[in-house]
C-alpha cells in the first residue's frame, strides 16, 4: 500500500480530479494548502504589487494499492501541468503505509483501501 | 419651469406641504362661528396662497426628501446584488462576480451624466430616443423643478440609480466567465442601445409613454436584463465543466444579506417611482411588502413539499421573484393582486428554473429564470388587478401590456446578441479557459476573496 499525495495547482483540481476518475481511482481526499515553491505568485492591493510569500495549492490524497500507484501517478502528470509544464505546476511524493482500517468494519490492510 | 431664485425658491418651498394647508382650514372653520371679519382675514391669507400654488414652480420638501431617500435605498440595491451574486459563484470568482456590479456603478453613473438621461428624458425623435442638449452632461438643469415639485436634479439621479442596476442585473447570467474589459465595454453600450431607447419608450415621452403600464420598471428593466441574460449565456455558453462539476455557492450567508439589502432598497425602487410623497407611494410600498413576502413563503412552501427541507437560497430566490413581479405592477394594483402576483411569480420562476437545468444551458445565477420570468409575469398580471378607475379598458391595456414585453424582449434580445458580436470579435469577452479555471478574482484582478484560505 502507498500513500500518493500530489501538491498541484488550484485551477488544475477539474481536470486532475476527472483524470483519476477516468483512471477508476475515486477515493481520494482533497485540501487546499499553502507553501514556498519556485513560483511567484504577484497580487495588487490598491496599486501595491505585492508577492506572498505562501502561495494558495490544493493537496490531493490518494491512499492505493501498489498495482495502482502508476496508473494514479499517470493521470496526475498528464491532467496537472500547464501547457508542456511550467514552474508552480506542483509535485508528487509516494510513501508506504503501514496500515490501512475501515472504520465501519474493522478491515485491515489492502481490501480495506 | 425654471424659478428665478434662490429666494423665490424659499418662499414657495413651505407652500407645499399639506398640513399646513390643513390647519389653516380647521383653525378657519372654528373662527367662521365666531366673526364674520375672520372670514375675510381668513381668505386674505388662504388666497393669495391658493393663487401661488397653481404655478408649479415650489419644491415639495416632502417628495423632495422621499426622493432623495428613495435615490441613496435605489443606489443601496447594487452592493446589496453584488452580495448576492457574490456570494452564489465559486470561490476564486467571488471578487470577479461583485466588480460586475461594483464597476455599473462606476461606468453608468459617468455615462448617465453624459449622455444617458439626456437619451431617456430627453425632447422625443420618433418616439424612440430623446435627446435634449440641455440635458447632455446635466449643463441646463441646475436650477430647474419639475412639475412634480422636486428638483430635476433628484429625478435624474433618482432615475440613473435604474440605470445603473439594469446592466448590473445581466452579470448573473455570465458569471465567472467573461473578461473584465469585455463587461466594461458591454455594459456601456448596452445601457446606450437597449436601455436608453426602453427607457424613453415606456417613460420618458416615447411611443408607449402613459399606455403601457409599468410603474417602476418591470418591462424597461427586469425583462430586458433577463433576455439580455439568457442571450448572452447562449452565446457565450456554458462555464466550463458545467454541468458535471458542482458548482456550489461559496458563501450563502453574503448571499441572503445582499437578498436582505436588495428588500429594503425596492422600497425606494418601486415607492420613490411614484415621484412624490403621498398616497401612490404608501400604495406602491405596501404592493412591494406584500409581494415579496408572497413569493418567499410560496417559494419556501414549494421546496418543503418537494424536497422535505426548505433553503435558504430558495427563500431568497422567492423573495426576489415576488419584488421583480411587483415592480411593474407596484403603483396600480390592490393587495390580493400583490398577494397573487408574488405567489404565481414564486412557483413560475421554480418551474423556470427546472427547465434551465433540463435544458442545460447556464444562465449562472438565473438572470433570466427569475428577472426576465418574474418581470413578464409582473407586467401581464397586473392587468387582472388594477384598482378601479383605469384609463384604458381591459382589452386594450394587455394589448398594451403585451406590446410592451414584446418590444422588450425583441429589442433587447437583438441588441445585445448584436453587441456581444462585437465586442467578442474586438476586445473579446470570453474568459481564455487557463484564465477561467484559476478563476476571474486572480486571473482578472489579482486579488483573492477571502484571507482567511492563506496561511500567511
Amino acid at each position: 500500500m502507498k500513500l500518493v499525495t500530489a501538491i498541484i495547482q488550484s485551477d488544475k483540481l477539474d481536470a486532475v480530479r476527472e483524470a483519476l476518475f477516468d483512471a477508476e481511482i475515486t477515493r481520494i481526499t482533497v485540501s487546499r494548502v499553502v507553501g514556498h515553491g519556485r513560483q511567484e505568485n504577484e497580487e495588487i492591493y490598491r496599486g501595491q504589487k505585492v508577492v506572498p510569500n505562501l502561495i494558495p495549492k490544493v493537496r490531493l490524497d490518494i491512499a492505493c494499492n501498489d498495482q495502482f500507484v502508476e496508473i494514479a501517478v499517470d493521470a496526475i502528470l498528464r491532467s496537472a501541468k500547464h501547457g508542456n509544464g511550467q514552474i508552480g505546476d506542483g509535485k508528487i511524493f509516494i510513501t508506504p503505509i503501514e496500515e490501512c482500517i475501515r472504520i465501519r468494519t474493522e478491515e485491515r490492510g489492502g481490501t480495506a483501501i | 419651469m425654471r424659478i428665478l431664485g434662490t429666494l423665490s425658491a424659499k418662499c414657495f418651498s413651505d407652500l407645499g406641504s399639506d398640513s399646513k394647508t390643513s390647519k389653516f382650514w380647521y383653525g378657519g372653520l372654528v373662527m367662521v362661528r365666531k366673526s364674520p371679519f375672520w372670514v375675510i382675514c381668513l381668505l386674505a391669507v388662504v388666497l393669495p396662497r391658493l393663487a401661488w400654488a397653481g404655478e408649479d414652480v415650489f419644491v415639495d420638501t416632502g417628495a423632495t426628501a422621499w426622493m432623495l431617500t428613495s435615490t441613496a435605498l435605489v443606489l443601496l440595491m447594487v452592493p446589496g446584488l453584488a452580495m448576492f451574486y457574490g456570494g452564489l459563484v465559486r470561490t476564486k470568482s467571488v471578487l470577479g462576480t461583485m466588480m460586475h456590479s461594483f464597476s455599473a456603478m462606476a461606468i453608468i453613473g459617468v455615462l448617465w451624466m453624459v449622455c444617458g438621461y439626456a437619451l431617456c428624458f430627453g425632447k422625443s425623435i420618433g418616439g424612440w430616443i430623446g435627446w435634449d442638449s440641455a440635458k447632455f452632461m446635466l449643463r441646463g438643469i441646475d436650477d430647474v423643478i419639475t412639475s412634480q415639485h422636486i428638483p430635476e436634479y433628484v429625478f435624474a439621479m433618482f432615475q440613473g440609480k435604474f440605470a445603473i442596476i439594469t446592466p448590473a442585473l445581466i452579470a448573473g447570467a455570465f458569471a465567472e466567465r467573461v473578461r473584465f474589459r469585455g463587461y466594461c465595454l458591454f455594459i456601456a453600450l448596452w445601457s446606450i442601445c437597449v436601455y436608453s431607447p426602453l427607457a424613453h419608450i415606456v417613460w420618458g415621452g416615447g411611443f408607449l409613454t402613459g399606455k403601457v403600464i409599468d410603474f417602476a420598471g418591470g418591462i424597461v428593466i427586469h425583462i430586458s436584463a433577463g433576455v439580455a441574460g439568457l442571450v448572452a449565456a447562449l452565446y457565450l455558453g456554458a462555464r466550463r465543466g458545467y454541468p458535471r462539476t458542482a458548482m456550489h455557492p461559496n458563501n450563502l450567508v453574503m448571499t441572503l444579506m445582499g437578498a436582505g439589502l436588495l428588500w429594503v432598497g425596492w422600497f425606494g425602487f418601486n415607492a420613490g417611482s411614484s415621484v412624490s410623497s403621498g398616497l401612490k407611494t404608501a400604495q406602491a410600498l405596501t404592493m412591494t411588502q406584500i409581494a415579496a413576502s408572497s413569493g418567499a413563503l410560496t417559494w419556501v412552501l414549494i421546496e418543503a413539499c418537494v424536497y422535505k427541507k426548505a433553503t435558504s437560497l430558495g427563500l431568497v430566490s422567492g423573495i426576489i421573484a415576488g419584488l421583480a413581479a411587483v415592480t411593474p405592477a407596484a403603483g396600480d394594483v390592490l393587495p390580493h393582486g400583490a398577494l397573487i402576483i408574488g405567489c404565481v411569480s414564486a412557483v413560475l420562476c421554480y418551474l423556470a428554473i427546472l427547465a434551465k437545468n433540463r435544458l442545460g444551458y447556464d444562465d449562472s445565477l438565473d438572470a433570466f429564470g427569475i428577472h426576465g420570468v418574474a418581470g413578464t409575469i409582473g407586467a401581464i398580471g397586473l392587468v387582472f388587478f388594477l384598482r378601479s378607475g383605469a384609463a384604458a379598458s381591459f382589452k386594450t391595456q394587455l394589448w398594451n401590456q403585451m406590446t410592451g414585453v414584446l418590444l422588450s424582449i425583441v429589442l433587447s434580445a437583438v441588441g445585445t446578441l448584436i453587441l456581444l458580436f462585437i465586442i467578442e470579435k474586438t476586445v473579446g469577452l470570453k474568459l481564455a479557459e487557463e484564465d477561467e479555471m484559476a478563476g476571474m478574482d486572480h486571473s482578472l484582478h489579482g486579488e483573492t476573496g477571502y484571507g482567511l484560505i492563506n496561511v500567511g
